[in-house]
């Protein structure tokens, strides 16, 4: 898929992300930029948040009393790593949230204390005076002209203006602003360029877009999303039952005549209790919005992020999704008795004037398929052009040659039609049998007629124009068939021409001659059988479905009153996009799935670790348990502390970046993760404590 | 015929007749748990205790009603033991004292039966019918009914009502219990085993000593003690006991008739939320554990070593020369499983291995197949566990048969694999911490340690069945594991009902090639693993100061 018009394909990002995220993670700087932070995130108040890591403070300060009292090399070793432990923990969650703090600052940037011109009795008077941005009020009249910046967000009420967008999209090349329409959302901090427009403010001070982009990219309107919370409960849950297991060991280690020091006890219950994915939890919730900062989309909550994962079906509008913007000419079916290139160079006459981009396809498909040149304006002397008004819905061209008037003209089959008979000619069967034909295809049909001089005009055939689907488009359904998604097209169109794109679109349904009515309906109905709907919209009628889908994807060219009722936006407004929010959606409650299977799985081999350290000195026997060949009891239980610890950091990376997510059906998917994460933490620890013993045999006091 | 062979030819004989109950019974369940038509009988129960049987009730409500049932069943079982002996048929049996009646009151009520008393010389005939044998059906039933609530959690959407526990708890008994303990108790006495009213006969053993046995009504109480996955027994030994187990054949009827409810449930579950397949695929997890731990007792009490079991030919401690090893591992495995609790050997003398496998069958939480009802009850929360884990992993906020698996779903499940754990090891801790406690063990070492494990591991899970060797009759013992067998029976019991009041209010979630297929071997073998970690790792410890450290040598 190497067409620009698709945005590049998930896979293929994912496919490079390891390269990009790996060195800047693995760059040792970022983890010791967020060391203060994490060293901060100690505090209790902030810990008890996450039980799992509070349990593991709580134990590091038990055993540090311990070593205290009873100091020991072993003690000591078992300490720092209990601490290094939650250190880790809340590094993960630190670098996750560096790295939406810079983020922040570009955008804190844009956000300088602007003085406002608010305009005091309009539309009466144009009456103005000098407030601070920060005295509007929802409701009032600004006016802003070249050069200055939008004092806050709101819709142009008058006027129209290029504004640079750059502060907020990245974006640089400036986009048009208008009032009325689609057109007419602006955002406080971007900057206009060119003309005076008045704007409506749409937002409280400090409720800006920009003040929530800044509260979402660090993080500090971070609420614990559904599916976090269900998992911290299991986890929780998890943290107890080990916990008891612990505690109750002493007394049958007592029993059994081997009663087991405090910072042994302690180990035990890190090894167990699923620190990995404890720690790891919140920055995986963290880099899973950032991910989708880093497409340039703003999710206004991760209950968003977590609800596209469970999207079924996907609302997309034809036009600029699933088509390109226009309609273009296809081919050129000429009618009886006159050649194809004739056709072509009347359809290519007649287009010359005209700068809809479906005129201009028409020029282009002349010369490409016939190699008719394009003939500049002026080239040709005695020509009046005949620009496409609504009303006679055709363009063409008059050329007078030398006192005869040759007329080329090239519209809806039914205005050249008129034009014909009109003037006393005829329009044969042939020629209505194409116009037919191409409709029933789900094409438009132009009329190419001519005249000359006085005589009898003539139809010359037809111009197909077709919506042309994006490249990659079909392959994308199928994969989202094959993820259980279903697709549903939404279209202006009649339901034939609708039909005919679906088809070739590979969509699993369409919503012919939609209304917003007609789309908030189905998303009701969708709702109504338990599926969740995902859309994009930009318009003010959008709205409502916007808000009523579970995934609603305004679009930042949209209006305000879009980009309110969604619950995420879309900076580059590039409605295919949904398609890559859904996959990241899933990748993050995968990275969860993943990394909670590996935590738990890691803890058969630590039981087989620290279980014959502890009692193979009264129960021989169980010597046998100890399959990795670990030196000594101290060197064991400290191996699996540390092969704990350093996991977490070695994890940091996947964390943030996400497994690896290819679309398939949830079989597979499963088999796949299983077998990595599931496999791989029964046997990585296994291996990763054996080779962390190897070398901390030879540290005396722990021999 | 080698004795290896016939215990080849039973399991097989009895794998066989377990599948081909496995639809009709199911089915048969599901029917009378869905239908709405009431017999005749039902109409006049429900008139009597006066329930209307039409009306759903809201999870509390039925929750309640489990309570409020059972506390009564106990509060009458305990007057009942200790008014004994003023009344009809007490064969003159001594007074019990109260701490060992309240123990027994909740034993039977919670579908245990422990046994901290020895039936021929402690109950006379008007308890063990009127009392015991009661317990056994309704016991039994009550585990039913509230799995019936949990699959309803599963089949309805958007309502509040998860059924009506008098209507299942009576439907259960007539429809369900009381026809095949009718048919089965007769082929059990065609086969020897004794019913009538008989007092103590005085009888003189081969040694010459004098023995007084009674007699009694045994075979229709021995078909529900199976039936119900009961497991207390009419004499202290239980079904080696030749009175209560007298041939090969009762021994394989009695297998048979411990495994074929909870086996046959499953069906009943997939054919109530409408696809077979989730039903095999449960099945097919308990069927994997069963066989697999059959197969380890019996291979870990035939081997050969030590010098006494080499001259034996194997750990024949403890066992029926009449059953041989085959039997009566395969009798172990079941039983331990199931949380029946009956024995027909001695699991204190099984080798340490295999003695060590019987407790983790009942740490397993007693769900390969588990009690009545509370196995699959059981089995489902850990699918509930592993959907949601893995229900992760393919991308989606986990659904199990198209319901959401929030947090408050995950709330209960959490809870509820957290309550028996906590009970067992909580007991055990304790009571190695008591001196006192200790001197109740018969045996020193690991081995005295398996005795409590076992005890506490028993009446949490409420299998019933005693590892023997340790005096439970104390008045700590019989409190302690009353307790246990008390919170082990209902706090799980209230945890599933909320479940399942939680899963019936939501709307379903429609099944996409996306979901999570749940009844594909891939799930099978997903779910398997879960049971074996999460038991696993919460019970590694224990056992490694247990069986494990008495078995390595």
């Amino acid at each position: 898929m190497s067409s620009t018009l698709t945005p590049a394909p998930a896979d293929t990002t994912e496919a490079q992300a390891p390269h990009r995220v790996a060195s800047g993670l693995l760059d040792p700087k970022l983890l010791v930029a967020a060391l203060p932070d994490a060293v901060k995130k100690l505090d209790p108040r902030v810990m008890y948040k996450n039980p799992v890591m509070f349990v593991v403070e709580v134990g590091s300060v038990v055993t540090t009393v311990s070593a205290v009292a009873n100091p020991s090399v072993f003690a000591w070793a078992i300490t720092v790593w209990l601490w290094l432990t939650t250190i880790f923990a809340n590094l993960a969650e630190a670098v996750a949230e560096g790295r939406g703090k810079a983020q922040a600052e570009t955008l804190r940037r844009a956000k300088t204390e602007a003085m406002a011109r608010r305009l005091t009795d309009w539309p009466a008077s144009q009456a103005e005076e000098e407030v601070p941005g920060t005295a509007l009020r929802l409701g009032d009249h600004v006016v802003v002209e070249a050069g200055q910046t939008i004092p806050g967000d709101g819709d142009v009420v008058e006027g129209v203006a290029s504004v640079d967008e750059s502060a907020i999209t990245g974006e640089s090349a400036p986009v048009i602003r208008e009032s009325g329409g689609d057109r007419s959302a602006v955002t406080g901090g971007t900057k206009v360029l060119s003309d005076r427009i008045v704007v409506k403010i749409a937002s409280e001070p400090g409720k800006s877009f920009i003040d929530r982009m800044i509260a979402l990219v660090e993080g500090a309107a971070r609420q614990k999303t559904p599916n976090e919370i269900a998992l911290n409960i299991l986890l929780a849950s998890l943290t107890i039952v080990f916990l008891i297991a612990v505690v109750t060991l002493q007394p049958m280690a007592t029993y059994a005549g081997a009663p087991q020091p405090v910072v042994v006890l302690v180990a035990l219950i890190v090894a167990l209790i699923p620190t990995t994915i404890g720690a790891l939890l919140s920055a995986i919730g963290i880099a899973g919005m950032d991910r989708l900062v880093q497409r340039n989309v703003l999710a206004m909550s991760g209950r968003a992020v977590e609800a596209a994962g469970d999207v079924n079906t996907l609302l997309l509008d034809k036009t600029g999704t699933i088509t390109l913007g226009n309609r273009q000419a296809a081919e050129f079916r000429p009618a009886a008795g006159v050649t194809v290139e004739e056709l072509a160079d009347a359809a290519q006459l007649s287009s010359l004037a005209d700068e809809t981009p479906e005129g201009r396809s028409i020029v282009v498909l002349a010369k490409t398929g016939y190699g008719l040149r394009a003939r500049a304006q002026g080239e040709l002397e005695h020509a009046t052009w005949v620009p496409f008004t609504a009303q006679t819905r055709m363009s063409g061209v008059d050329l007078d040659e030398g006192g005869v008037v040759q007329s080329v003209r090239k519209g809806a089959a039914g205005s050249v039609t008129n034009w014909v008979t009109e003037q006393g000619g005829t329009v044969g069967s042939d020629v209505a049998e194409l116009v037919d034909g191409i409709s029933a295809a789900g094409g438009t049909p132009l009329l190419v007629a001519s005249r000359t001089g006085n005589g009898t005009p003539r139809a010359l055939g037809v111009i197909h124009l077709k919506d042309v689907v994006k490249e990659g488009m079909k392959e994308r359904f199928d994969e989202l068939r094959r993820m259980g998604i279903r697709t549903v097209m939404i279209t202006g169109d009649n339901p034939l021409t609708a039909k005919a794109i679906a088809d070739e679109a590979g969509v699993d349904d369409f919503l012919a001659e939609a209304t917003p009515e007609d789309k908030m309906a189905l998303i009701k109905k969708e709702q109504e059988g338990g599926k969740l709907v995902a859309m994009t919209g930009d318009g003010t009628n959008d709205a409502p479905a916007l808000a009523q889908a579970d995934v609603g994807v305004a679009m930042n060219t949209g209006t305000m009153a879009a980009k309110e009722a969604g619950n995420m936006v879309d900076l580059d407004s590039n409605p295919t996009k949904l398609i890559e929010i859904v996959e990241i959606g899933k990748q993050l409650l995968i990275t969860r799935g993943a990394l909670t299977t590996f935590s738990i799985a890691n803890d058969v081999a630590k039981y087989f670790a620290i279980i014959p350290a502890m009692f193979a000195g009264v129960y021989p026997g169980l010597r046998h348990l100890n399959v990795m060949g670990l030196h000594s009891p101290t060197s064991a239980i400290t191996s699996a502390i540390v092969f704990n610890a350093l996991v977490i950091i070695g994890l940091i990376p996947l964390a943030l970046r996400g497994v690896k997510y290819r679309p398939s059906d949830a079989g597979s998917l499963l088999r796949r993760n299983l077998g990595i994460y599931g496999l791989g933490g029964l046997v990585v620890p296994f291996v990763g404590i054996k080779a962390i013993d190897l070398i901390v045999q030879f540290i005396p006091g722990l021999s | 015929m080698s004795s290896t062979l016939a215990g080849w030819l039973q399991a097989l004989a009895l794998v066989g007749a377990l599948a081909l109950c496995y639809r009709p019974l199911g089915d048969h369940i599901a029917g009378l748990l869905t239908t709405a038509k009431h017999l005749k009988a039902e109409r006049g129960i429900y008139r009597l205790v006066g329930v209307d049987g039409d009306a759903d009730q809201r999870w509390p409500v039925y929750l309640r009603s489990v309570l409020a049932f059972s506390a009564v069943s106990i509060l009458f079982l305990y007057g009942l033991i200790r008014l004994q002996t003023f009344l009809l048929l007490n064969l003159g049996v001594p007074q019990m004292p109260g701490h060992q009646a309240w123990n027994t009151a909740i034993s039977f009520v919670t579908n245990t039966n422990w046994q901290s008393y020895s039936g021929e010389s402690a109950m006379g005939h008007l308890v063990q019918m009127a009392g015991l044998a009661v317990q056994n059906f309704v016991s039994a039933a009550v585990g039913i009914a509230v799995v019936a609530a949990l699959i309803r959690g599963f089949t309805r959407n958007r309502t509040d009502r998860v059924g009506n526990f008098w209507v299942d708890l009576t439907r259960i008994c007539l429809r369900l219990l009381l026809p095949l303990a009718i048919v089965f108790a007769l082929v059990l006495v065609a086969n020897g085993v004794v019913q009538n009213f008989h007092g103590f006969h005085e009888v003189a053993t081969l040694a010459g000593d004098p023995q007084s046995i009674p007699g009694g009504p045994v075979a229709s109480q021995e078909v529900i003690k199976e039936l119900g996955t009961n497991g207390g027994g009419f004499y202290n030994a239980n079904s080696a006991h030749p009175f209560e187990n007298p041939t090969g054949f009762t021994n394989v009827l009695e297998i048979f008739l411990l495994l074929v409810i909870p086996f046959a449930l499953p069906r009943a579950f997939g054919r109530m939320v409408g696809d077979n397949r989730q039903g095999y695929a449960i099945v097919a997890v308990m069927g994997l554990f069963w066989v697999a731990s059959a197969a380890l007792v019996t291979f870990a009490e035939a081997q050969h070593s030590g010098t006494a079991l080499n001259a034996a030919g194997a750990a024949m401690e403890g066992k029926e020369q009449r059953f041989g090893i085959a039997a009566s591992s395969l009798f172990a495995a079941s039983t331990t499983l199931t949380s029946t609790g009956a024995v027909n050997s001695f699991h204190d003398s099984f080798t340490p291995f295999g003695g060590g496998l019987t407790i983790f069958n009942m740490m397993l939480g007693e769900i390969a197949p588990g009690g009545t009802g509370s196995g699959l009850y059981g089995m489902l929360i850990l699918a509930v566990v592993a959907v949601f884990v893995a229900g992760l992993m393919v991308g989606r906020t986990p659904e199990y048969l198209g319901k959401k698996l929030g947090g408050r779903e995950m709330k209960f499940a959490s809870l509820y694999i957290l309550t028996t754990p906590s009970i067992v090891l909580i007991g055990a801790g304790v009571a190695t911490a008591l001196p006192g406690e200790r001197a109740g063990m018969l045996n020193s070492g690991p081995h005295g340690f398996s005795e409590v494990l076992y005890a506490f591991t028993s009446a949490a899970n409420n299998n019933g069945s005693a590892f023997a060797g340790i005096t439970v009759n104390t008045d700590w013992y019989d409190t302690a594991l009353g307790l246990a067998m008390v919170f082990g029976r209902f706090l799980p019991m209230v945890f599933v009902l909320a479940l399942a009041g939680s899963l019936a209010r939501q709307q379903p979630v429609p099944a996409t090639p996306g979901t999570l297929p749940t009844h594909k071997p891939l799930f099978v073998g997903l779910l398997s693993g879960v049971v074996l970690i999460v038991v696993g790792l919460t019970y590694f410890p224990a056992l490694a100061l247990g069986p494990i450290a008495e078995g390595l040598h």
